[in-house]
């Protein structure tokens, strides 16, 4: 072992991104590339009667103009889950910003140009742009027929049903009816949660070229395997036909999971026969994808001796116009219902529902940032009616390490009592506090890590250095650097004879997809054990060419070992090939170690959500101002813990955003704030004063080291902790983001000037 | 950004330094600073994100004062000394800056370093040694989605006690 595992190693990549080198999708020049602009739809439902593109082809520097009509020997619908979405719209529009045509054009200003000569001739047809219209009996249907399921569902029986939902999840355990009747306190309350844009800095941008062996794409994506496969299926080519690239990725956040905008790049350049690029503005990426808006209702009872007994949840999450990855967010919502708690019965309902607005899908922390907040302001809730201080509360029925969170799931695999103990004291638990300031703890957990399956090579050069090709994408969060510190340690090399090859299908083997917090986890375990496996090769090729037993060798300093006699790795090789050249390649799978690894028996591990928040909420303006902030890594093991941090200082500030003012606005189906002028997403003036990220390791996580995800869960615990800190001052939130309008009506109930909670009443 | 009712201006002659380098184009009036350095002279470390002068990726300096190149015109750098992210290492050496922000981990996917880094350039001209508090206040027009800023704040800090500190010895 050299030892780089668990330390602070600098980024890989940071050289390449501090000097302006690091390429983007964006950055990329091609001979030939051509500018794609997309022709956008102005109303939410409409039925397209006429797209006239005939005097948009004839402009000069215009090479192809892409409308419905170019796909009729194709079956144009993809979708993951669902497939359920066109490339461009064919006989109708189901929201405001579908694309309803593409130019391909020379320069920026003669694509724009195109798009303004394109007479779209449409017949508006009632639309339902929120959730009680898209519900209500007799709605107009956003679509029509049977849901065909998409290539990676993983959902079980999809089953059409009624009106707009897309999607139901259910599950129920014990007897609610006796349980509710069995328990002193019950609160009960409606909620809602506002669509939020991620805002990954770099919009969705891609390239794509239609060649004569190959479709070439460079795509801003977290996904390259499953976008290969979408592409393959929608153009009807084989897999290995399909090459998708993977630059450097200005920020994913889900907005780049799964599949985008590079079905319509593809088609773009397969009539245009050039490549063509389509860079999202970021009015266009906000219509691309969103955070689910969600309505909810739930219940909550405990025993007057301070046991938490049941809990009723329904979920109605708004998904947009197509489903995008709306039932897994509603399965995962549903699953962070109940929270991490003992219950006697519990009963969820979630419901992915369809409305004619652009389509939500993955944002960090879904269904956890959705849920959390709700369970635990009513954790809180029933603290206080049953005069115990919220933290005992939490103390006495959170679940403890090994105890079951679903039923045939995996079993709970933290110490969450711990984790809720250190962040309430990070924010000045039960210490005395100024007028109207408040604090809170939120706990909660994240089903992680998606479908488990990921494969990695390593490639032991001549010169004794190594290539790891791993399909994980880089995003930020530092996979690269995280995976050259096992390798380093795994093989006895230092970091700088290790190399990280970019995500490219061609080249990289199958990744599932990087998101959902797995990465470290799982493609890190694919890199382990590939480095096992180079490993043991190395050590049977000396065990030959000295004779010794394998007891008697040993790997480190890039030779391996007998007493003081080493054999450097370039040795080896040129021992074993007979030649100076020639590689060693190692390989590395996971996959699922019970059943399908279908959603339903994971997760890989329950990521942690817990955090503390004090607050100062100003009783003339409704101002909130976070004094102190504190989250928990929980991540078994920090291969890298300045990565870790990272992580989860990114998440916090997220968080804070989604509780205190983020939210997309749309009236009629139209995003009214489409622009970060109108949009405000959290910058140095909106820090707390105060943040502190505790990594925890308790070496209890799947992965390499007992490593486990991290860098979602304080965006559904920042919430949750923040509404608990506005409660302690007796201020019901119902309603994110807390705004100061919402905190001065909720004024009226705000109680004395210091809150009870901190210390027991 | 393309002329209404399709006329084109007549072509300019541009002349300027970037990075030290004269660089000469004939232009129209209307491009984009941002446009002319990431197209014409492949310098593609300046990014687009909001296009509309929020976020500050795009971030270059224009005699030593920092603009939003996506809302700034080629034609107004004409004569004037550009600097992008590129110009910043000198002689294959990194800029303090760049080897705080690479130590204090201020970089996670980079979209928003280049800009980030030159802004902080400009703050620590005015203000060499600046507070923590002071670097908040300064880099509020500067946006990252991904760090959570903490770390930034800190690596501008350090940068500056290391320049002065280089500085001193210098003297
Ligand atoms: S892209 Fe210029 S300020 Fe955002
Ligand atoms: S590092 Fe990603 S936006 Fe700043």
């Amino acid at each position: 072992m050299s030892g780089v595992v668990g330390t602070a190693m600098r980024r890989v990549d940071a050289a390449e991104k501090a000097t302006g080198a690091a390429r983007f999708t964006g950055d990329l020049a091609l001979p030939g590339l051509l500018c794609g602009k997309v022709l956008r739809s102005p109303f939410p439902h409409a039925r397209l009667v006429r797209v006239d593109t005939s005097a948009a082809e004839r402009m000069p520097g215009v090479r192809a103009v892409l409308t419905g009509g170019d796909l009729a020997d194709l079956d144009p619908y993809y979708g993951h889950a669902i497939k359920d979405r066109p490339i461009v719209a064919l006989e109708r529009v189901r929201f405001i910003g579908e694309p309803v045509a593409a130019v391909a054009a020379d320069d920026e200003a003669a694509a724009e140009e195109a798009l303004r000569a394109i007479t779209v001739e449409y017949e508006e047809l009632p639309a339902v742009t929120v959730l009680g219209e898209a519900l209500a009996a007799g709605a107009p249907r956003v679509h029509e027929g049977p849901l065909r399921p998409g290539l990676f569902h993983g959902l079980g029986d999809l089953r059409r049903e009624e009106g707009n939902i897309c999607y139901h999840y259910h599950f129920a355990r014990g007897d609610l009816e006796s349980a509710f009747a069995a328990s002193d306190v019950v609160v009960e309350g409606e909620y809602t949660f506002p669509a939020v844009y991620q805002y990954a800095m770099e919009p969705h941008t891609v390239i794509a070229q239609w060649g004569e062996s190959e479709i070439t794409v460079w795509a801003s994506c977290q996904h390259p395997y499953l976008v290969r496969a979408e592409l393959a299926d929608l153009f009807r080519v084989p897999l290995s036909a399909v090459r998708v690239i993977v630059p450097y990725v200005g920020g994913g956040f889900g907005s780049k999971s799964y599949t985008k905008m590079e079905p319509l790049t593809v088609a773009l350049a397969r009539k245009a026969r050039r490549p063509v690029r389509i860079a999202n503005s970021i009015e266009e990426a906000m219509v691309t994808t969103r955070r689910h808006n969600m309505r909810c209702w739930m219940r909550t009872g405990a025993t007057r001796d301070g046991a938490v007994v049941a809990r009723q949840c329904r979920i109605w999450l708004d998904t947009g116009a197509y489903a995008d990855n709306g039932p897994r967010v509603a399965a995962t919502a549903g699953d962070a219902a109940p929270g991490a708690y003992r219950w006697r019965a519990v009963g969820v309902d979630a419901w992915a529902v369809y409305t004619h607005t652009p389509p939500a899908g993955s944002y960090r922390a879904f269904g956890a940032a959705h849920m959390a907040w709700i369970g635990e302001s009513q954790i809180d809730a029933l603290a206080r009616r049953v005069g115990l201080d919220p933290l005992e509360f939490r103390r006495r029925n959170l679940l403890r390490p090994g105890e079951e969170v679903r039923p045939g799931g995996k079993p709970l695999d933290a110490d969450l009592v711990g984790d809720v103990t250190k962040v309430a004291a990070a924010v000045g638990w039960g210490t005395p506090k100024p007028p109207f300031v408040g604090r809170g703890v939120g706990v909660g957990l994240l089903a992680a890590g998606a479908q488990p399956v990921s494969t990695a090579v390593l490639r032991l050069q001549a010169d004794g250095t190594v290539v790891l090709l791993v399909s994980t994408t880089e995003l930020g969060q530092g996979a690269r650097t995280a995976f050259t510190q096992i390798v380093a340690d795994e093989l006895g090399v230092p970091p700088s004879r290790v190399r990280v090859a970019g995500a490219d299908t061609q080249v990289t083997p199958f990744d599932r997809s990087t998101g959902a917090s797995r990465s470290t986890t799982l493609a890190g375990t694919a890199v382990q054990r590939a480095s096992a496996d180079l490993r043991g090769q190395l050590l049977e090729i000396a065990k030959r060419v000295w004779g010794l037993p394998l007891s008697a060798l040993t790997v480190r300093d890039g030779a391996v070992w007998h007493e003081t006699d080493a054999l450097p790795f370039p040795e080896l090789l040129a021992r074993h090939f007979g030649m100076v050249g020639g590689e060693l390649i190692g390989r590395g799978e996971v996959r699922p170690e019970r059943g399908s690894g279908s959603y339903a028996e994971g997760p890989v591990f329950w990521e942690v959500c817990v955090g503390g928040a004090e607050v100062h909420v100003s009783p003339e303006t409704g101002q909130i101002r976070v004094r102190r902030l504190a989250s928990v890594a929980d991540v078994g093991k920090a291969i890298n813990p300045q990565l870790v941090e990272a992580q989860d200082e990114g998440a916090s500030l997220q968080g804070l955003g989604n509780t205190l003012f983020e939210e997309m606005i749309f009236e009629n189906g139209q995003l009214m704030n489409g622009s970060l002028l109108d949009y405000h997403v959290p910058t140095t003036a909106d820090l707390p004063d105060a943040f502190h990220t505790i990594i925890v390791e308790n070496g209890d996580g799947p992965g390499p080291y007992g490593a486990k995800g991290v860098g979602e869960g304080a965006l559904a615990a920042v919430p949750a902790a923040i509404v608990n800190a506005l409660a302690d001052l007796g201020l019901e939130i119902r309603d994110l983001p807390v705004t100061p309008e919402r905190v001065l009506r909720c004024l009226g109930v705000l109680g004395a000037p210091a809150g009870t909670g901190g210390a027991a009443p | 950004m393309a002329p209404q009712g399709g006329e084109v201006a007549p072509r300019r002659e541009l002349a300027l330094i970037v990075n030290g380098r004269p660089a000469v184009a004939r232009i129209e009036p209307r491009e984009l600073l941002l446009d002319f350095l990431r197209n014409r002279l492949g310098l593609t470390g300046a990014k687009r994100s909001c296009d509309v002068q929020v976020c500050g990726a795009c971030t270059v300096l224009v005699d030593d004062r920092p603009v939003s190149a996506c809302c700034f015109l080629a034609y107004e750098a004409r004569g004037r000394q550009v600097t992008t992210i590129e110009g910043l290492a000198e002689a294959g050496h990194l800029h303090p800056l760049q080897e705080a922000f690479i130590e204090h981990g201020a970089i996670q996917c980079g979209f928003c370093t280049p800009g980030m880094i030159l802004t902080a350039l400009t703050l620590l001209r005015e203000v060499p040694t600046p507070s923590p508090d002071q670097v908040r206040t300064y880099l509020k027009g500067s946006l990252c989605r991904c760090t959570g800023y903490w770390k930034i704040i800190d690596a501008v800090v350090d940068a500056g006690r290391r320049m002065a500190r280089a500085e001193a010895a210098r003297r």
